[in-house]
């Protein structure tokens, strides 16, 4: 995989990130629509993400949440707001309380994905529209996890590879 | 950095121009009428966007002579910086686990045990 740009607009809070993978659309699509597959990548490692309701239909939610090292959990939801597949999926991602009710003070974000095929291959492109600049911090969190993660994975490949 | 803090923050780098004397500033100290004289417009103008970049803590300014001077804080341009790249990070991971999934041979849990 190739992350082949990722462009950050601090004047519309827009995100836009575009991959290509070594896989037919109908395949990249399954793992938006999959909730088995959707778990295996949305939370960071340290956040697994466990998918409760996956109704990906006009209209439709999806609630999930995420278990952190300490079993502290983070509920979240989307909310669909257009499907064609496997091409073009949106949806409003929001927080949630512990019961999983939308949390109203909380900010929510539009994400975009389109799938184009491409050589052989799927381009696809993220964007993510933030309402506000703390919805943004919010989700550096969660970045920062990663970066953790990415880390302690460095460690790992370095110790595997030592130990022969 | 948060709430009201980065609102002025991603505000005030929202301008082409404020954005450019962000970064002459960060590598070194320029006076304001320095730095009206390389932007086509008044000096007034100028003065403002300063202001605006120092209310976001983006820069700060001192006197040295009669001279206004203006100098970039690296800190909050940094702190800027990290939210986004955070968010880059979090995608980047995302991104590396659908790899993951759409290459492996469609068998789920395949990790084998080979004990």
């Amino acid at each position: 995989m190739s992350v082949t740009s990722v462009e950050k607009d601090t004047e519309s809070l827009t995100m836009t990130i575009t991959a290509q993978f070594d896989a037919p659309s109908a395949r990249v699509w399954q793992v938006w629509t999959d909730p088995r597959q959707l778990e295996k990548w949305w939370g960071p490692p340290t956040y697994p993400a466990t998918v409760v309701g996956h109704d990906i239909t006009p209209g439709g939610t999806v609630t999930y949440f995420m278990t952190g090292p300490e079993g502290d959990t983070h509920h979240g939801w989307w909310r669909v707001s257009a499907v064609d597949a496997p091409h073009h999926l949106e949806f409003v991602d929001g927080f949630a309380d512990a019961d999983g009710n939308p949390n109203p003070d909380m900010p929510v974000m539009n994400i975009s994905v389109s799938l184009h095929e491409e050589s052989g291959g799927t381009r696809m492109q993220v964007t993510t529209v933030f309402p506000t600049t703390e919805a943004m911090e919010q989700l550096a969190a969660m970045g920062m996890e990663e970066g953790m993660t990415a880390a302690m994975g460095q460690i790992d490949s370095l110790v595997m590879t030592e130990s022969g | 950095m948060s709430g009201a803090g980065a609102d002025r923050v991603f505000h005030a780098l929202a301008d082409t121009t404020r954005r450019d004397i962000v970064a002459l500033v960060v590598q070194g100290e320029h006076s304001v009428s320095d730095l009206a004289r390389r932007y086509p417009m008044s000096f007034a103008a100028v003065q403002k966007h300063v202001a605006v970049l120092e209310r976001a803590g983006l820069v700060s300014k001192h006197r040295l002579g009669r001279e206004q001077r203006v100098r970039g804080e690296v800190g909050t341009v940094r702190e800027a910086h990290r939210v986004l790249d955070q968010i880059e990070a979090l995608w980047q991971g995302r991104l590396g686990r659908i790899e993951d999934l759409v290459t492996s041979p469609p068998i789920p849990d395949s990790k084998g045990d080979t004990s």
